[in-house]
C-alpha cells in the first residue's frame, strides 16, 4: 500500500507501460526536455531517450494526425495534449479521422492511440484555457473518453486506454494532480480497468449523486457531510463518458429514488443533460423528484477570483442542490433538518 | 524534365530555377520515345487506359444512380498516378484523398473490389463503409481515401514516423491537390517531417484548380512545390502528363527518403479534362479552355508518341482498348451482383476492441428495453 498523488500515479503508470510494450511512445508538446507542463512525463525523456519521448512542434493538428498514422502502424502513441482547449486545434484529425478510420474503412485498420489531456477550471487561467469540452467528444461514437478520478483509478484506466486499440481521449483535471490516494499494488501490478464501467464509489439508499473526474471527489466530500445529516447518499463515479454505463445509473436510481448529477462543463447540452435523458428513460417510474444538475455558471470563465469561484461547481453548490432535491421527494427523513 | 530546389544551405537562397510549368521538350531537342523499354511504355499505357475507362464507366453508372453520394475522377491525371505508383515498392505505403480510384488501380486493386466499394457493396475493398472517397486495402498498403481537404497529410507523416520508429525501409507517399497547400494541416506536417528526418514524399497534384477556384486565386506562391523551402525540403515540379517523367521524378523523391530518410514535395502538373465531381459541369471555364484542355489529355498524348516511335500501331491500341473496356465491364457486372452490406453488421465497426456499455439501437428503438 503506498499513497502517492494523482500525477505521481500517471507518470509511474506511463513507465511501466513504457517498460512492458516497446510499441508505447510519448509525443506532446514540452514532454521531453521541459518534463511536462505539469510534470507528468518527469524523467521519463531521461530514462527512455527521444525515441520514445518525442518534444514536438506547437501544431496540434499535425502531432495528432501523425500519431494517428503511427497507431495506425501497429504503434501505441500516448499523445498530451497541453490541456483540452488545445485540442480544438487537433478537432478534425481527433473527429474525422481518429473517430472515423475502423470503421469507414470496414475494420481495416485500428487507431490504437491515447489523448491524455486536462480540463477544469479555478486555477485563474481566464475563459480560453478552463474549459471542459470533453462533451465533444464523448458526443463522437468511434471514440472512448475516459475520465478517472482517483490516482488509483487514473493508474488501472490508463493501461486500459494504452491497451485498448481504438482511440480513447483520457481526461485530466488540473484540480486533481496533487490530490493523494492508496495504490494496493505495485504500479506494474495494476489490473487495467474496464472502459464502460461506472463505480459506485459510496453505496447508499437515500439520493444518487452522480460525478466524474474532479466532481466525483467532490460528491464523495458532499456524501461525508450528508452522512453527517443522517442521509445516506450513494455516488455513482462515471469514469467513462463514452461507452456510458447507463445500466449503472439506472440501478442506482431506481433504489435511491432521486439523483443530482454534478458536471464540471456548462450545463446546456452538457454530459449532465444525456444522464438525466438516461435517468428518466430508465427510472422514470421510480423518480421521487426531478433530476437536478449542478454545473458551471454558462458564461466563459473570468479571470478575477471573486467571479471564477462563482461560477464554478462546489461541495457548497452541490450540497445544496442534493438538499433541495431531497426535499422535493417530499420524504419524511429521520434527521433532515 | 523537372525542376528541382535543393535544400537550402544555411543562410543561403533557394537556388530554384525557372518559374514556369516545364513542358517537354522532346519534339526538337531528344527522340519522341522516353528512356524505358517498349514493353514498360506499353504496360503503363495499358494501365492509363485502363483508370480512363474505369473512371468514365463511373461516371455513366453515377448517372445511372448506381453510385451515390460524391464522385470525383481521375480524367487527365492518368499519367501522374502511374507513374507515381511506378515509383513505389509494393511494400511502401499510399495515402491520398477522394480523387483516388486510379491509385487504387495503379496501386494494384482489382478493378472489381474498387467498383464494388463505389456502388457501396460488401464485395468492396472497404466493404461498402467507405464509397468512392475512402478506398482503403491494407493488402497492397493502400491507407486510404481522406475526403477532408488536407486530413490524409499528417497521417501521412505519422505513418513515415512508425517506419522510422521500427527502422523500417518503407516510405511513405501521400498524395494531395493543389488546393490542399493552403490549409494548415500541410504546413504542419511538412514542418514535422522535416524536422524528424521523416521517409514521406508529399505530392502536389496541381491541375490548376481547386473545384472552382484557380491556384492563382488561392496560392499567394502559385509555384507550389517553392513551399519546400520553407521547411529545408528538397523539391521539384514536373510534368504530370509524361508519364516517364512522373515516374523519374517520383523515384528520385522515394529512394531519396528510402535511403537517407528525408521527406521531398514534388508537384506534378496535369489538366482537370472534367469538372470538380461527376455533377459539376465545369461552367466557370471558358469554351476556349475546354478547348485547350483536349490538346493536354495525356492518354491521347502517349498514343501518338507510342504510335510514331513503331511501339503500339492503331490496332493493338484498339485491342488494348476492348481489353480494358471488358474489364471495366466485368468490374461493374460483380459491383452490380455483389450483395449490399448486411444490416446486421451495422454495429460491427464503431470500435476494435469492445466494450460494455456501447448503444447499440436503431432510430426508434428506445434506450432501455423494448
Amino acid at each position: 500500500m503506498a499513497t502517492v498523488t494523482y500525477r505521481q500515479a500517471l507518470r509511474d503508470t506511463l513507465r511501466a507501460e513504457m517498460l512492458r510494450d516497446e510499441n508505447v511512445f510519448l509525443l506532446g508538446e514540452e514532454i521531453g526536455l521541459f518534463e511536462g507542463s505539469y510534470k507528468i512525463t518527469e524523467g521519463l525523456l531521461k530514462e527512455f531517450g527521444p525515441r520514445r519521448v518525442r518534444d514536438t512542434p506547437i501544431a496540434e493538428e499535425g502531432f495528432v494526425g501523425a500519431a494517428i498514422g503511427a497507431a495506425m502502424l501497429g504503434l501505441r502513441p500516448v499523445v498530451e495534449i497541453m490541456t483540452i482547449n488545445f485540442s480544438l486545434l487537433a478537432l478534425d484529425q481527433i473527429v474525422n479521422h481518429a473517430a472515423k478510420i475502423y470503421g469507414m474503412f470496414g475494420g481495416q485498420a485500428s487507431v490504437p492511440m491515447v489523448i491524455r489531456t486536462p480540463g477544469g477550471g479555478g486555477q485563474q487561467l481566464g475563459a480560453t484555457h478552463s474549459q471542459n469540452v470533453e462533451l465533444f467528444y464523448s458526443f463522437i461514437p468511434g471514440l472512448k473518453v475516459v475520465a478517472p478520478s482517483t490516482p488509483a483509478e487514473a493508474s488501472a484506466m490508463l493501461k486500459a486506454a494504452i491497451r485498448d486499440d481504438d482511440p480513447v481521449l483520457f481526461l485530466e483535471n488540473l484540480a486533481l494532480y496533487n490530490t493523494k490516494g492508496e495504490l494496493s499494488v505495485p504500479v506494474e501490478d495494476v489490473e487495467p480497468a474496464e472502459i464502460g464501467r461506472a463505480g459506485v464509489t459510496r453505496p447508499g439508499a437515500d439520493i444518487t449523486i452522480i460525478g466524474y473526474s474532479r466532481m466525483a471527489r467532490v460528491a464523495a466530500e458532499v456524501a461525508e457531510t450528508l452522512a453527517a445529516e443522517g442521509v445516506s447518499a450513494e455516488v455513482v463515479d462515471l469514469r467513462s463518458l463514452r461507452p456510458l454505463d447507463r445500466a449503472t445509473i439506472v440501478e442506482s436510481v431506481r433504489k435511491t429514488g432521486c439523483a443530482v448529477v454534478a458536471e464540471d462543463d456548462w450545463l446546456t447540452y452538457g454530459i449532465g443533460a444525456e444522464i438525466a435523458a438516461t435517468i428518466q428513460e430508465g427510472a422514470f417510474d421510480w423518480l421521487d423528484a426531478p433530476v437536478r444538475r449542478v454545473a458551471m455558471a454558462e458564461v466563459p470563465l473570468p479571470y478575477a477570483k471573486s467571479l471564477e469561484s462563482a461560477a464554478l461547481p462546489s461541495a457548497e453548490s452541490l450540497l445544496t442542490a442534493a438538499r433541495a432535491t431531497l426535499r422535493a421527494t417530499g420524504r419524511v427523513l429521520e434527521t433532515a433538518s | 524534365m523537372t525542376e528541382t530546389v535543393r535544400s537550402a544551405p544555411r543562410a543561403t537562397r533557394s537556388r530554384t530555377r525557372g518559374a514556369k510549368t516545364p513542358r517537354p521538350e522532346t519534339a526538337a531537342a531528344t527522340p519522341p520515345v522516353p528512356p524505358a523499354d517498349a514493353d514498360t511504355l506499353v504496360g503503363y499505357y495499358r494501365q492509363m487506359l485502363l483508370i480512363r475507362r474505369f473512371e468514365e464507366r463511373a461516371a455513366r453508372a453515377y448517372t445511372e444512380a448506381k453510385i451515390g453520394g460524391y464522385c470525383h475522377l481521375n480524367l487527365g491525371e492518368e499519367a501522374t498516378v502511374v507513374g507515381l505508383m511506378a515509383a513505389l515498392r509494393p511494400s511502401d505505403y499510399l495515402f491520398t484523398n477522394y480523387r483516388e480510384h486510379g491509385y487504387a488501380l495503379a496501386k494494384g486493386i482489382g478493378a472489381d473490389r474498387v467498383m464494388a466499394e463505389l456502388y457501396g457493396r460488401s464485395t468492396g475493398v472497404s466493404k461498402g463503409w467507405g464509397g468512392s472517397m475512402h478506398l482503403f486495402d491494407a493488402e497492397t498498403r493502400l491507407l486510404g481515401g481522406y475526403g477532408i481537404v488536407g486530413g490524409q497529410v499528417p497521417l501521412a507523416a505519422g505513418a513515415a514516423l512508425a517506419v522510422s520508429y521500427k527502422g523500417g525501409d518503407e516510405v511513405v507517399m501521400c498524395h494531395m491537390g493543389d488546393g490542399t497547400t493552403a490549409i494548415g494541416a500541410f504546413h504542419e506536417s511538412l514542418n514535422i517531417a522535416g524536422l524528424w528526418d521523416l521517409p514521406v514524399v508529399f505530392v502536389v497534384i496541381n491541375n490548376g484548380l481547386g473545384m472552382g477556384t484557380t491556384v492563382e486565386n488561392s496560392a499567394a506562391e502559385p509555384e507550389l512545390y517553392r513551399r519546400g523551402a520553407a521547411y529545408r525540403m528538397e523539391s521539384a515540379r514536373v510534368d504530370g502528363t509524361d508519364v516517364v517523367a512522373v515516374r523519374d521524378a517520383a523515384r528520385l523523391a522515394v529512394e531519396r527518403a528510402r535511403s537517407e530518410s528525408k521527406p521531398y514535395l514534388l508537384e506534378t502538373t496535369s489538366p482537370r479534362l472534367k469538372g470538380h465531381s461527376v455533377v459539376d459541369p465545369a461552367r466557370y471555364r471558358s469554351k476556349e479552355e475546354k478547348e485547350a484542355l483536349k490538346a493536354a489529355d495525356p492518354l491521347a498524348r502517349m498514343a501518338l508518341e507510342l504510335e510514331e516511335a513503331g511501339i503500339l500501331s492503331h490496332d493493338d491500341r484498339d485491342r488494348l482498348d476492348a481489353e480494358v473496356t471488358a474489364e471495366v465491364d466485368a468490374a461493374a457486372a460483380f459491383a452490380d451482383e455483389s450483395p449490399a452490406p448486411d444490416v446486421s453488421t451495422l454495429f460491427d465497426y464503431t470500435y476494435a476492441t469492445p466494450v460494455p456499455g456501447e448503444l447499440r439501437r436503431l432510430p426508434a428503438d428506445p434506450v432501455f428495453g423494448s
